[in-house]
């Protein structure tokens, strides 16, 4: 059992083999036995990147299943997220830590459908940009909840992550979501 | 509009499908003009290339008219451009450094996945090239959308004819980059194996980068008298000792630099898993690697290796310790288009290179099949198929 820090390099605790991942993560109130982190470098400008991130209203324009999200108050916020037929599941939002151009840690409120908490850090890479990390901590729920949930995300939220990353830096970088649609009709289809 | 489909192993056809249109400010839409099949294309027939779907548009050397633009498109309307095989953003990065095909955000996000655990990173994108290279639709069509059109398409004068430029969508490029890869000085020899389009097109600029001699390699007579055409010396190798034939010829010492052009008309990318069974059979059997290993131990010590040749996953019995010993550079890389299309624009335009003599065959869209069919089965005299809408 490792009660302590298992070894003393560098990696971030998501990618330690041996852990208890969570104790050192540094996540504020990180629930559940799960953990991911992915990073990208986007080729724009710190106060840029944040503050196009920090308008939550703009996160369903890269986050695939992210259907809407309404601003209740400076720090909270209402998720809206696509579910199987049709459905939607959503939870309310809390921000639990922000330091402008650095940081936006987020936990969900008491009765989410899907207990989440995570935090965004940004970073000035200087001539390279911006290097964003997401650390989403989550509760793989078990049983038939567990499938709904995993059908709800589609996907792995790891996968998942990694992808909405990515388009968010198509659409900084390049001002568009990369497709290969050849028509607005196969647009519209691949958004649904 | 029509164009042509795969729809299996050695089924392609030319169908009717819907027009494309706009669907993002940068794109453009183009009506083709003239059209290539490619040598890498010959391995989408053969169903060698995995993540294919029934009704995928093929083609990736193609140029037009253009006839629509979005809103941040640079393009005007009736320009004629050559559109680049690989799709680039111009925004990333690597496109800031010229790597075009490493640009970061030429692939659909989720197509980026297989290339991320295969490769470690995901490259740009391709026009017609199966869906882990972003499922675009491919240019052996009427009409084909262009992504990032303010930065990848070429504009032609008035007045070129396409035969001319239509190279420059990809193989002229690559063969020139193949020989910029070989880091060539005056009075270098230089051995190319292989003598395809990129091939011939690799001992051309070799020479313009200052070449006293080119020797190509390749077995078919044809291809041979193409490259002898150029001033290339030959070695078939199905009639002489190759690594025997290039010490004499070299005095002992080995070529400068070597050239493996073998396996370059494939762009593919194999994901080894799935093809085990295949390259059992024949594609990325041993004699695929052969010519990389054959350059790699004919090289002189202290010499430069360059590979546009296209290796998707893993080969066997790599002369690793040939290429430590001897102190070898080896270069390579799918090619960044983009970069390398103004000046061989310049070039072509000042008579410098010709890529017409290249041409074999030409015909209508519709015939496509059959200029598949015949590629693959002759290709000792079909070295290049240009197929033009409307041309009957």
């Amino acid at each position: 059992m490792h009660d302590t820090k298992p070894h003393g390099d560098d990696a971030p605790p998501s990618t330690w083999k041996k852990r208890d991942a969570f104790a050192e993560s540094g996540i504020p109130d990180g629930r559940g036995g799960s953990l991911v982190a992915r990073a990208v470098t986007i080729n724009r400008p710190v106060s840029e990147v944040f503050a196009y991130f920090r308008d939550f209203t703009n996160l369903p324009t890269f986050m695939e299943n992210v259907e809407r999200i309404d601003i209740l108050d400076n720090k909270r916020s209402h998720w809206v997220v696509k579910a199987p037929a049709g459905k939607t599941v959503e939870w309310d939002a809390v921000v639990i830590e922000e330091a402008s151009d650095r940081l936006i840690a987020w936990a969900s409120e008491p009765g989410a459908d899907v207990a989440n908490s995570g935090q965004v850090e940004f970073r000035d890479a200087g001539a390279r940009g911006t290097v964003v990390t997401a650390t989403i901590a989550y509760d793989p729920p078990a049983g038939i909840v567990g499938k709904l949930i995993a059908k709800m995300f589609q996907r792995e939220p790891a996968i998942q992550a990694r992808r909405d990353l990515r388009r968010f830096k198509q659409l900084m970088e390049t001002g568009e979501i990369a497709t290969a649609a050849m028509n607005r009709k196969q647009h519209e289809e691949e958004l649904a | 509009m029509r164009a042509l489909a795969w729809h299996g192993k050695h089924d392609v056809r030319v169908d009717t499908v819907d027009d494309p249109e706009i669907v993002n400010p940068r794109d453009c839409i183009i009506k083709v003009t003239a059209t290539a099949i490619c040598g890498s294309d010959l391995h989408l027939y053969d169903g060698y290339i995995p993540t294919m779907q029934a009704g995928d548009i093929l083609g990736h050397e193609f140029m037009g008219e253009v006839v629509e633009v979005g809103t941040k498109s640079t393009l005007k309307k009736g320009q004629k451009v050559v559109v680049p095989f690989t799709i680039a953003c111009g925004s990333c990065y690597h496109c800031g450094k010229h790597q075009y095909s490493a640009c970061d955000n030429g692939l659909p996000a989720d197509n980026q996945d297989i290339a991320q655990e295969l490769y470690g990173q995901p490259m740009a994108g391709l026009f017609g090239y199966s869906h882990m290279t972003g499922g675009y639709a491919g240019g052996q069509a009427e009409y084909v959308r262009v992504p990032f059109s303010d930065v990848g398409p070429i504009v032609i004068p008035d007045g070129v004819e396409d035969e001319k430029v239509l190279f420059l969508s990809d193989i002229l490029p690559t063969g020139w980059m193949a020989a910029e890869n070989a880091q060539i000085e005056p009075g270098d020899t230089v051995a190319v194996w292989g003598c395809g389009p990129v091939g011939l097109f690799a001992v051309q600029s070799a020479f313009l980068m200052g070449a006293e001699r080119v020797i190509a390699i390749d077995h078919f007579p044809h291809r041979l008298e193409l490259a002898k055409k150029f001033g290339a010396e030959t070695i078939n190798y199905e009639e002489s000792a190759v690594y025997e034939a290039l010490m004499v010829m070299t005095g002992g010492i080995g070529p400068d630099a070597v050239i493996d052009s073998v396996g370059l008309e494939a762009h593919g990318f194999f994901v080894d898993n799935v093809l085990d069974q295949i390259k059992a059979s024949t594609f990325l059997g041993t004699d695929r690697a052969h010519s990389i290993r054959q350059a790699i131990i004919a090289c002189r010590k202290g010499g430069r290796v360059s590979m546009p040749a296209v290796y998707g996953g893993f080969i066997d019995k790599f002369p690793l310790g040939a290429l430590m010993e001897k102190g070898l550079t080896l270069k390579t890389g799918q090619t960044h288009v983009q970069h390398y299309m103004p000046a061989l624009l310049n070039a072509i335009m000042e008579g410098k290179i010709d890529t017409t003599f290249l041409i074999s065959h030409r015909m209508d869209l519709e015939d496509a099949p059959k200029g598949y069919d015949m590629f693959k089965n002759n290709q000792n005299e079909v070295t290049k198929v240009v197929l033009k809408p409307g041309f009957n």
